[in-house]
């Protein structure tokens, strides 16, 4: 639309665009405690709160964060640090301690990182020393020789917090809750999960111990606070240095936000998806597109992402197979129809497919055997086909039962896109029962 | 704590140093500098501002007093003793009045408030009080008088007798028995010689106290070389020569002594004039004030700055010059004690210091007003001039505003054990009722007594109790759910047991504790037992030899040990010897081993011990039965006694709602914790008086119990709810529980197109599968199966629907 405009001043466009990319780019790609919280302000204020008195009036606490993927636990816990470490009173006061379920595999290893992040005496540089169990004994030492008043309350984010639960016995869990409701050293302890049933997972002992808080993120906003949202993060900001182009591209991002095929694009995103995250890839793929000669973002370019962020990844390998091996998933769609999902084997493909060569009396597609079993291994490797048991050595591949892991409208509507399709290959894909 | 040395073998004599000013009115000669000289080579500089230490007993709070003044005695005056209460002020009014108040006693070693019989003996004002404070107003005659009359040899001797050799200490203060003996004798005889007159702040003494210190006289020289030093004096600089204390005597020197001392006198004299101009000046008018009787303090204050300029200019000097000036000596060590006490770093110190300065001062002008014209006059006691007295300094006497609040100063702490760091901003107090009850209501705060636990508390008490009394040992199973007291209980038995026995009502005992869930590994019990038993380290193996010994054989340890173990069944193994071992040895009779076992189930010594371990748990058992409505609402009023901060609806609510689910205390006390935080929140007024009510806790209770899952089902994207109602479909169709994701994906498929969705590409449905899986809202097999991956319902189908269904 502003295409015209931008080719007279296209030097200047160069420097303001990768600007905007990498500012936005950051902004999608980094969970950076800056950006905005969205219909969390509740959960915000309970959990700031929490904090709070854990750092000024020594209380432990225990919570938990719940909520799917992509709800924005993280960006919460993090704001609240953020805004915490701003008062001044608290941040010299204040430690943390952050373990990820997925780091942090065993209770061995999180104890060393706690011991190592908290800098206790058995610390050199980055190295914790002393067994397991010392380790355990001293952090417990440690923690417990603090009282409410004295002792540098410790927060302990506990990322992924489900994982924790599956170490032996919940010994750390047990540790960390035990201390929170006696009187040691005050901690909070905040975990981060996205299973609703985690208190399921919790032994009743620590079960017990812990608080029972729990602070619930569910991505409750509706559409048009979507629609903002997808403004908002697509702004560029006030302190951008050219305040010109600036200007233009949160005007074209307003008339984005009001054009209809937009909306379309975002409704049917929004229909799929309620995660932020998800959104940011859409942008992301949308923020590509833009160039030189395109700076601002389209709605075309928006239906183009979604294009690319809907789409099926197994009919995007079936454009990729050669004709001999369509023709393979084809033989196996007609198996599926016929046995009624059934499992085949390479042999019964391979019938089918001699079949339809034969019916055909196409020499092209007349291949050897042992090639027809190449293809077959390959579609294996790609897994659109899968064996029914663990392959053993000893069986004949001929013979092993397998599954297509294709649905047939998958496979039909891969067909109206691929590629050079000879039209007696779609004609046999069509319809498996004319041949006889 | 520090002994101060003194030199008492060697002989010292004492002289005059400088020109006497003589007061004709009061008959008496001041002078500015004494000299003592020690033996034959050692010559020591007393001066007027210098500070003596004060000999005495109590080594660990060492006097320290100023030199006010150096004077010979030349009149005699007979003065009035009144002893004072320690409220009644020093009457100020009093012109021209030569009376001694008195308001501590001395007995070598500490000041007391004067005894009911001293008041009686003195007369004047027995107000009856025993606390009364004598403060003494002398006339501060005291000559120097070249003869020695009868009279003062007789006080002489009767001093002598009463400090007997070993106190070297002649300043007696008039408040003892023997000083005031002295002091009546003094008063009586009209020619007391010389008494000196030191005014020391002490820690004991209210500040404003004063001690006269009657020097005792020696006449002739053999008594001088038994020393009758009152103080001892120690010099304020390093200065190498002074680096000794010297002893002070305030002494009456023989006729024959005294032209010594002029010559020595002599000879300082044109050094003295010139540095000291200033200095003589400020001690008239001492001296003036105190005869006038009027409030010194006013007169003296100024002359305190004064010298205090000049002493900071000659500073320097007087460092190297030790003999130069006292007062500037005096200086000195102000500047010094004021270093330390920056030092010391605490912002306290600052403050300290600055009260305690003015607390001297003020001191230092009632001593003078009252004992006026005393010769060496021990001042400014806080600080002292030696080098020694540092440390006593930072620790003791003082003025009494100083040291009280020094002590809790060297707060750095030198723990060797591990320790989170302290805060450096000490922790905020509750401010409001709720804040208070939030402190009470948290798990970790301790209560007094434990409610509801009396029978289970008395049980477990006798058991310890007899096995410690019949030096025996025994085992004690104790089980419960989580939250019902258990740990509590036996912690509380055990403080009360700790307390029997320091009365000695039962023998004393160790108690060891050990939690199932602090260990990393069963056989870790060991060394922790070990450890805290003994402090030893080793390894399970080798702990569990040591322990085997101290426990099996003989020689067996003194006092009964009392072992818990928290958290029982984590100390299984599949040998089951660990569990073994800890009941095995309580069965040997050397081995005094109590063991109290927690667990949670109640059958658990059958369900998963040997039959030889259970048989030697024994059946000693106790079950803590889970709280019910009433207990939970009575261990929630007394956690809250005196306390408004609930409705007592809201009480029973809570507690009878907690029995109903589980009986956990904890659970009940963060439930009301938490409604405490609703309430706080949902008042905005700070000051409306604010009440935990029952809509506030069904909030909590909402929170914490309320099922998720219908509000997670609501909020999620139209996509996955159209997948959940796709399950629904096909679990219907197919009458079972359990679907493959190929079956749903082409129910997904035909529900959208007829619901008018955008058709979802497998991709996507997958994405959303995945999605409900990690919430668990389904449960599904890993992804690895792809199509044939097979998905169920976590949630009740009704559930489902009924959430499905706005």
């Amino acid at each position: 639309m502003s295409s015209r405009k931008s080719k007279s001043n296209n030097l200047i466009h160069v420097d303001c665009l990768s600007q905007v990319q990498r500012i936005l780019r950051e902004r999608f790609c980094h969970q950076s405690p800056h950006n905005n919280l969205y219909g969390v302000q509740v959960q915000y204020k309970h959990l700031i709160e929490l904090l709070k008195r854990t750092a000024i009036n020594g209380e432990s606490n225990s919570v938990l964060i719940i909520g799917p993927r992509g709800s924005g636990k993280t960006m919460l816990i993090n704001h609240a640090l953020k805004e915490l470490m701003e008062i001044e009173d608290v941040s010299e006061n204040i430690l943390h301690v952050h373990l990820n379920g997925l780091l942090q595999i065993n209770d061995k290893i999180a104890l060393k990182e706690i011991t190592r992040q908290l800098n206790l005496e058995n610390v050199v540089g980055d190295k914790v020393f002393g067994s397991f169990a010392e380790n355990l004994s001293f952090l417990l030492e440690a923690l417990k020789k603090g009282d409410r008043t004295s002792s540098c309350p410790v927060i302990f984010i506990l990322d992924e917090f489900d994982l924790f639960a599956h170490h032996k016995n919940q010994t750390l869990l047990y540790n960390l809750f035990d201390i929170s409701q006696s009187a040691q050293t005050p901690v909070a302890i905040v975990g981060l999960t996205c299973r609703l049933d985690i208190l399921e997972l919790l032994e009743k002992r620590v079960k017990s111990r812990f608080s029972h808080r729990q602070i619930h993120l569910m991505n409750s906003f509706g559409f048009p606070q979507y629609v903002k949202i997808f403004k908002e993060q697509l702004s560029l900001p006030a302190e951008f240095p050219e305040k010109l182009f600036a200007e233009k591209w949160n005007e074209n991002v307003q008339c984005l936000s009001e054009d209809r095929s937009v909306r379309e694009v975002l409704q049917k995103h929004f229909s799929v998806s309620k995660s932020l995250r998800s959104l940011h890839m859409l942008l992301m793929f949308a923020l590509n597109l833009v160039t030189a000669s395109h700076p601002f973002i389209s709605a075309t370019d928006l239906m183009e992402a979604n294009q690319l962020c809907s789409m099926d990844s197994k009919a995007n390998i079936v454009h990729g197979l050669s004709v001999l091996e369509i023709c393979l998933v084809i033989a196996m769609k007609h198996l599926n129809d016929i046995y009624e999902e059934e499992p085949f084997n390479f042999q019964m493909v391979y019938n089918e497919f001699q079949k339809f060569v034969q019916r055909k009396a196409h020499s092209v597609y007349n291949f050897e055997k042992p090639v027809v079993m190449k293809a077959f291994e390959h579609l294996q490797q790609l897994e659109l086909i899968k064996p029914m048991e663990r392959t053993s050595g000893n069986s004949q591949r001929e013979y092993q039962l397998m599954k297509l892991l294709l649905d047939n409208t998958q496979i039909m509507n891969a067909l109206q896109k691929y590629p050079n399709c000879p039209t007696d290959v779609r004609q046999w894909a069509a319809s498996s029962l004319s041949w006889f | 704590m520090v002994y101060y040395p003194t030199r008492l073998k060697t002989r010292q004599t004492y002289s005059w140093v400088g020109r006497p000013l003589l007061d004709r009115q009061l008959h008496h000669k001041t002078y500015t500098e004494m000299c003592v000289k020690i033996g034959d080579s050692t010559e020591i500089h007393v001066e007027v501002g210098q500070f003596v230490l004060i000999e005495g007993k109590d080594n660990e709070n060492p006097r320290v007093a100023k030199l006010v003044e150096l004077f010979e005695d030349v009149g005699k005056v007979t003065f009035p003793v009144v002893a004072l209460a320690p409220d009644e002020v020093v009457p100020t009014d009093l012109e021209n009045e030569k009376i001694f108040f008195v308001k501590l006693s001395w007995n070598k070693e500490k000041f007391r408030p004067l005894s009911p019989k001293l008041f009686a003996e003195l007369g004047k004002l027995p107000e009856g009080s025993s606390k009364c404070q004598k403060r003494v107003r002398t006339k501060p005659h005291c000559l120097e008088s070249p003869s020695c009359t009868p009279a003062e040899r007789v006080v002489t001797r009767i001093e002598s007798k009463h400090s007997a050799a070993k106190s070297r200490q002649t300043p007696t203060h008039p408040v003892t028995p023997r000083a005031r003996k002295r002091l009546e004798l003094g008063s009586k005889t009209p020619n007391t010689r010389m008494s000196q007159q030191t005014s020391c702040a002490s820690s004991g003494s209210l500040g404003v106290s004063k001690r006269k210190m009657a020097l005792s006289e020696i006449t002739s020289p053999s008594k001088r070389s038994q020393p009758d030093k009152l103080q001892t004096l120690s010099p304020v600089r390093k200065a190498p020569e002074k680096s000794g204390k010297i002893r002070l005597f305030g002494t009456k020197d023989d006729k024959k002594a005294l032209p010594e001392h002029h010559m020595i006198l002599r000879t300082r004299i044109s050094a003295l004039e010139t540095t000291e101009v200033s200095g003589d000046t400020t001690l008239n008018p001492v001296s003036g004030g105190w005869r006038s009787s009027e409030v010194p303090s006013i007169i003296l204050k100024p002359v305190i700055k004064k010298r205090g300029t000049k002493q900071q200019e000659s500073q320097n000097e007087a460092t190297s010059t030790p003999r130069r000036t006292c007062r500037k000596s005096s200086l000195l060590t102000l500047n010094r004690i004021r270093q330390q006490l920056r030092f010391l770093g605490n912002d306290k110190s600052d403050k300290e210091e600055e009260e305690f300065l003015p607390a001297a001062e003020i001191s230092d002008s009632s001593n003078e007003e009252e004992e006026a014209s005393t010769p060496p006059h021990p001042r400014r006691t806080p600080r002292s001039t030696s080098k020694n007295l540092h440390s006593s300094l930072k620790s003791s006497l003082q003025t009494p505003s100083k040291t009280p609040k020094k002590t809790p100063k060297p707060r750095t702490p030198r723990h060797a054990t591990p320790q989170i760091r302290s805060r450096k901003l000490a922790a905020r107090q509750p401010s409001s009722a709720l804040e208070e009850a939030r402190l009470r209501l948290h798990v970790s705060a301790v209560p007094e007594s434990l409610p509801c636990r009396e029978q289970e508390f008395q049980d477990i008490y006798n058991f310890v109790e007899s096995k410690l009394l019949d030096h025996t040992g025994g085992c004690m199973y104790i089980s419960g759910v989580p939250g019902t007291g258990k740990t509590a209980t036996v912690h509380e038995v055990i403080r009360c047991l700790q307390q029997a026995a320091q009365t000695r009502n039962v023998p004393s005992f160790r108690f060891i504790e050990v939690n199932g869930m602090k260990l990393t590994e069963p056989h870790q019990v060991y060394v922790q037992i070990l450890e805290k038993l003994t402090g030893q380290k080793a390894t399970a193996n080798h702990a569990a030899e040591i322990l085997a010994k101290r426990f099996r054989t003989q020689g067996s340890p003194q006092e009964t040990t009392v072992l818990l173990v928290d958290e029982l069944d984590l100390l299984w193994t599949h040998k089951q010897d660990v569990m073994y071992n800890l009941f095995d040895w309580p069965t040997h009779k050397e081995a005094r081993l109590v063991i109290l076992t927690i667990a949670n189930t109640m059958d658990l010594p059958e369900r998963i011990m040997m039959n030889r371990v259970s048989s030697r748990l024994g059946l000693t058992r106790m079950s803590f039965q889970p709280y019910t409505h009433s207990q939970l609402q009575q261990i929630l009023v007394s956690r809250l006694k005196h306390l408004k901060a609930f409705e007592d609806d809201a009480i029973q609510l809570v507690a009878r709602k907690v029995a109903a689910l589980s009986g956990d205390a904890r659970r009940c006390l963060d439930i009301c914790r938490r409604a405490t935080e609703i309430c706080e929140l949902s008042h905005q007024k700070p000051d409306a008086p604010r009440l935990v009510t029952i809509a506030h806790l069904m909030e909590a209770l909402d929170e914490m119990f309320s099922s998720s899952y219908i509000t997670a089902i609501k909020n999620c994207s139209m996509l996955e709810q159209s997948f959940l109602r796709a399950i629904l479909a096909e679990f219907r169709q197919s009458g079972l529980e359990e679907a493959t994701f190929h079956q749903i994906y082409s129910q997904h498929v035909t529900l959208c197109r007829m619901e008018g969705l955008p058709y979802p590409t497998m991709s996507e449905s997958m994405a959303v599968c995945s999605q409900l899986g990690s919430c668990r809202l389904l449960l599904v097999e890993p992804s690895r199966n792809d199509l044939l991956l097979r998905i169920r319902l976590n949630v009740n189908q009704d559930d489902v629907l009924y959430a499905l269904k706005e």
